[in-house]
């Protein structure tokens, strides 16, 4: 099997591969490295490499052939957010801050794709610690949309998203807080989960908004998706927010029936500020559902307007909080010349983070500060209880709820950073899916006039991956 | 002159004794070598998350049980968010909005009698490291070993009038947490510390006056100087015509004065908020009822009991139950000789003297506790005798020697029986011609000097009942 022909297959058919012995991780695993090495300079999808990456392929087959080692997964290889902790290898979260951090540990992620034999290739390129939606913020350099190299990937895990769309990975792992996985799964024409808000351990993601973080796969299918979700997923002693949780069956995943599912279309994530051909794409998926059988039934969700400031102010309190560790002293950038404590805090994160990442902790410590605690902080709270209350109606009557992933199709390089509200508000029909802590799937459902990929998002209960995934594979199948 | 009254409350910072800290599994271990006791968690590693010892909430639970607090039913944990390097994330993790224990109360013994005392609540929150600085190299190190122990701020109301009340409420704590086993509560090694808000007002006046904060004073004694001494700097700074400022000061116990620290225009906005990482605790209660039947008798009450069932003199109940190890000493005592008077006699008078003479606490005493309660059985068995009895405990309390195997060993059991001690009065008989023939005709007091003797020869280790019967058998016969 060539080279390009392996880059071409999705991570089920790897693994499958793989597994009957057609395949060796080794081979799959160098062509990857060959690719990266060849192609990435074009799209700056990674921050690191891992140079041990063949090895692990080497060892990882001795296991396979032993017969220790028989997931579906074992042996494909991976590429993982720069904002998730692998042991010995750089974790920069695209920060300055973190240019130099080396953990001393795994993330609890991590440890589950060692264990599922899985190759880790490198540390894809991200926004800052996070924050941003076209992976511009980044400290090493933008990461390029292979759909358009004018065009951003989208963001924060716009390397993950990229490395999977340009054939640099097979699958990755992102992180998605306020739709940091789906946007750029969107943008660069990729398949993305945000999973249930607890169903994957967040120990070892480098926190955001600790309420809203969770880690989930992107790849080339919702098949991938669910085998990868599969692997991660399950509760983590060390995380205390993480709940008992089964996983999804991925063979109901994959045989997914849409016929006499009921589909909920809320009014508002086809309003104004919408774009024509977005609306226009994800509408023909939404016929081609009820065109299998799909009940599909438009509903108002007035809530949606709350949506952008409930987010930012919830998203920016913990951040401010989450981001005070970096204060010099203990590890990460450490500026020289440096005469006494304070300033040594100060020239740290002056020098150490980026504007983005500075405008949130002045945000964050702004809504958190005594006399505005109750104006800011809890009334997001409250706004909070009543976007969840909107979406527990809508469940009761819809099996899934199906709009947009973002207002656009991926954005212009250069065009967003100079208005930082414009940016926010292209996040607008994302955020509610982290304020809530459902799932959601970003499928691509054809592209715009200028060929670049739409994204539907398909969204459900909690729990209900499976569904969701499911609706994905069924509109994949075709 | 206008007569003051001084009003003070107190926060009560205590280290509870859980093997691991609060939100890791790290050693809470007191003394190790600086960031031994240390892992990702507690160091506030980029990605690290808390995960709650259970521990800490049962004896948060106990500790407000035993101080007649209200349990609250619903717990969350806040972040109190400033900037020093002994704090890694940055933020402490504390409880501002739901803590644990509301609206207790302590009862106190004043020279004035009985008094109760408020508290306001009690909250579970983690220590921060230290920092040490090396004045050779003037640079500052972080230790970690102390960032998350567990400990709890217990808030009391301002109901204090005098530092003698602070200093029975602190002692009352102290007890209580002690035998709770929640809390060593050792004041030098900072596992109780106290911080004072005084503030003074004419007497009769309702409003209170403005106060200053003192943090972090080491011991009882320094406690009761500062409060005199900031109470007198207040009273001046009025009857000069100035304005007390709200201020946190610092007491210095060597040059005996306080200086102010930070004034309120510099206090810091905590920016609380309820931390995203730990989920509430709900308390149900079966486990208010269970940990409320796992609190042991009080000092209060073991001391009642001391008095009225076992007949001790109050002074000696009160000095057994001022620690927790004379507690131990004295009941597992009791239990093996059966003597609670003799047990509180040797305790009162034999190991407070060798506490005393070798420098220690009772805390430290490192002896076996069931020693003393042989030794005493021993004695009140004629075994030995009591001379030789406290002979033996010195050397229990320093070597640890088991006492029968000690006595057996150095033969210094008592010699009771006629066959070898009635020779050896003879002999002693044969050698004193002149003192028997006085005796015999008359001189009384003879008879002492005679049983000196006779004791003398057996090397003390004779039951001097059995030395003195035998002694009065063969003068008799001599008559």
């Amino acid at each position: 099997m060539t080279g390009e022909e392996i880059l071409k297959m999705t991570a089920a058919e790897l693994g499958r591969k793989i597994k009957t012995g057609e395949l060796s991780s080794e081979q799959v695993t160098a062509a990857y490295i060959d690719a990266i090495k060849a192609e990435d300079g074009k799209y700056n999808s990674y921050i690191t490499v891992c140079d041990d990456a063949a090895a692990q392929a080497k060892e990882i087959d001795e296991k396979i052939r032993s017969g220790e080692l028989t997931g579906p997964l074992a042996g494909v290889p991976i590429a993982v957010k720069d904002n998730i902790c692998t042991k010995g290898i750089l974790t920069t979260c695209a920060s300055r801050m973190l240019s130099n951090f080396v953990p001393p540990y795994d993330a609890t992620v991590v440890k589950k794709l060692k264990d599922a034999g899985m190759v880790i290739l490198g540390k894809t390129n991200m926004d800052e610690f996070a924050m941003g939606s076209t992976t511009e913020t980044s400290y090493f350099g933008p990461t390029v949309n292979p759909c358009g190299t004018n065009k951003v990937p989208g963001g924060s895990s716009g390397g993950s998203a990229a490395s999977v769309a340009a054939d640099l990975a097979p699958i990755s792992l992102g992180s998605d807080t306020g739709g940091s996985i789906r946007q750029p799964a969107s943008f660069c024409g990729v398949t993305g989960l945000k999973p249930t808000y607890g169903t994957v351990s967040r120990y070892g993601l480098v926190a955001f908004a600790s309420s809203l973080d969770q880690i989930g796969p992107i790849g080339k299918s919702a098949e991938d998706c669910a085998l990868l979700y599969d692997i991660i997923c399950g509760e983590d002693t060390k995380d205390q927010s993480s709940v008992s949780y089964d996983g999804v069956n991925v063979e109901n995943v994959t045989g997914f029936d849409v016929s006499g599912k009921k589909i909920g279309i809320p009014e508002e994530y086809f309003g104004e500020g919408i774009d024509e051909d977005v609306k226009a794409r994800v509408m023909e998926a939404v016929k081609s559902f009820e065109a299998k059988g799909a009940v599909v039934e438009t509903f108002k969700m007035p809530i949606m307007e709350y949506a952008i400031p409930t987010y930012y102010i919830i998203a920016c309190a913990e951040a401010c909080s989450n981001l005070s560790r970096y204060d010099g002293v203990k590890y990460g950038y450490r500026p020289e010349g440096v005469d006494n404590l304070m300033d040594l805090y100060i020239k740290s994160r002056s020098e150490g983070f980026g504007m983005e990442v500075k405008r949130r902790i002045m945000l964050g410590n702004f809504v958190l500060s005594s006399g505005y605690y109750d104006a800011y902080y809890n009334k997001a709270l409250q706004a909070k209880a009543l976007i969840k209350k909107a979406f527990d109606e809508a469940f009761e009557k819809y099996d899934v709820v199906i709009g947009p992933v973002a207002p656009t199709t991926a954005l212009t390089a250069g065009e967003s950073l100079s208005d930082p509200l414009k940016m926010y508000l292209g996040d607008i029909c994302t955020v509610l899916i982290n304020i809530v802590g459902i799932p959601a799937v970003s499928v691509p459902c054809g592209n715009d006039k200028n060929g670049m990929p739409v994204g539907m998002q398909i969204i459900g209960k909690h729990y209900d991956e499976e569904t969701i995934l499911g609706f994905a594979a069924n509109y994949q199948r075709g | 002159m206008t007569d003051y009254e001084m009003v003070i409350g107190l926060e009560v910072h205590c280290e509870l004794s859980t093997a691991s800290k609060i939100f890791c599994s790290c050693s809470t271990k007191f003394g190790g070598a600086p960031n031994t006791h240390v892992c990702e968690v507690c160091s506030g590693m980029p990605g690290t998350l808390p995960t709650l010892n259970r521990q800490v909430v049962e004896f948060a639970v106990k500790a407000g049980l035993a101080l007649n607090c209200d349990i609250t039913r619903k717990n969350k944990f806040d972040r109190k968010n400033y900037f020093y390097p002994d704090l890694p994330k940055a933020y402490q993790i504390s409880q501002l909005y739901y803590p644990i224990c509301r609206n207790g109360h302590v009862d106190i013994k004043t020279s004035a009698g009985m008094k109760s005392i408020g508290i306001h609540e009690i909250h579970m929150e983690e220590d921060a490291g230290k920092l040490v600085h090396d004045p050779l190299s003037g640079k500052t190190m972080v230790d970690f070993n102390r960032c998350g122990v567990p400990l709890i701020e217990i808030v009391s109301e301002p109901d204090f009038r005098s530092a003698e009340e602070v200093t029975a409420y602190l002692e009352k704590l102290r007890d209580t947490l002690q035998y709770l086993g929640v809390s060593d509560c050792k004041m030098q090694e900072g596992s109780m510390r106290a911080d004072v808000n005084l503030s003074v007002r004419p007497r009769g006046q309702k409003e209170f006056g403005t106060r200053t904060e003192m943090k972090n004073i080491a011991s009882l004694k320094a406690i009761a100087r500062a409060i005199e001494y900031e109470c007198e700097r207040q009273i001046d700074v009025i009857e000069a015509g100035d304005k007390v400022v709200q201020e946190t000061r610092r007491w210095d116990d060597e040059k005996e004065y306080t200086y102010a620290m930070r004034s309120k225009e510099d206090a810091q906005d905590y920016k609380y908020f309820p931390d995203p990482d730990l989920m509430p605790i709900e308390i149900s209660e079966e486990y208010i009822e269970k940990v409320r039947s796992e609190i042991p008798e009080l000092a209060d009450a073991k001391r009642t009991r001391y008095v009225e069932e076992l007949g001790l003199p109050e002074y000696d109940a009160d000095i057994i139950t001022g620690s927790t190890t004379l507690v131990k000493v004295f009941e597992t005592t009791c239990e093996i000789c059966g003597a609670p008077k003799d047990a509180s006699n040797w305790v009162m008078t034999d190991l407070l003297k060798l506490c005393n003479d070798s420098h220690i606490t009772p805390e430290d005493i490192s002896f076996r506790f069931e020693s003393l309660g042989e030794i005493i059985k021993m004695v009140n068995d004629g075994k030995i005798n009591r001379k030789t009895g406290r002979e033996v405990f010195a050397r229990v309390f320093a070597d640890n020697v088991d006492p029968a195997q000690y006595v057996e060993e150095n033969g210094l059991a008592q010699v009771s029986d006629l066959s070898a001690i009635e020779p050896a009065i003879k002999e002693v008989l044969a050698n004193n011609e002149k003192a028997v023939s006085e005796y015999l005709a008359g001189a009384e007091k003879n008879f002492q000097f005679l049983i000196g003797q006779s004791m003398r020869s057996l090397k003390g280790k004779a039951d001097p009942q059995a030395v003195r019967s035998a002694l009065q058998k063969l003068l008799d016969e001599m008559r």
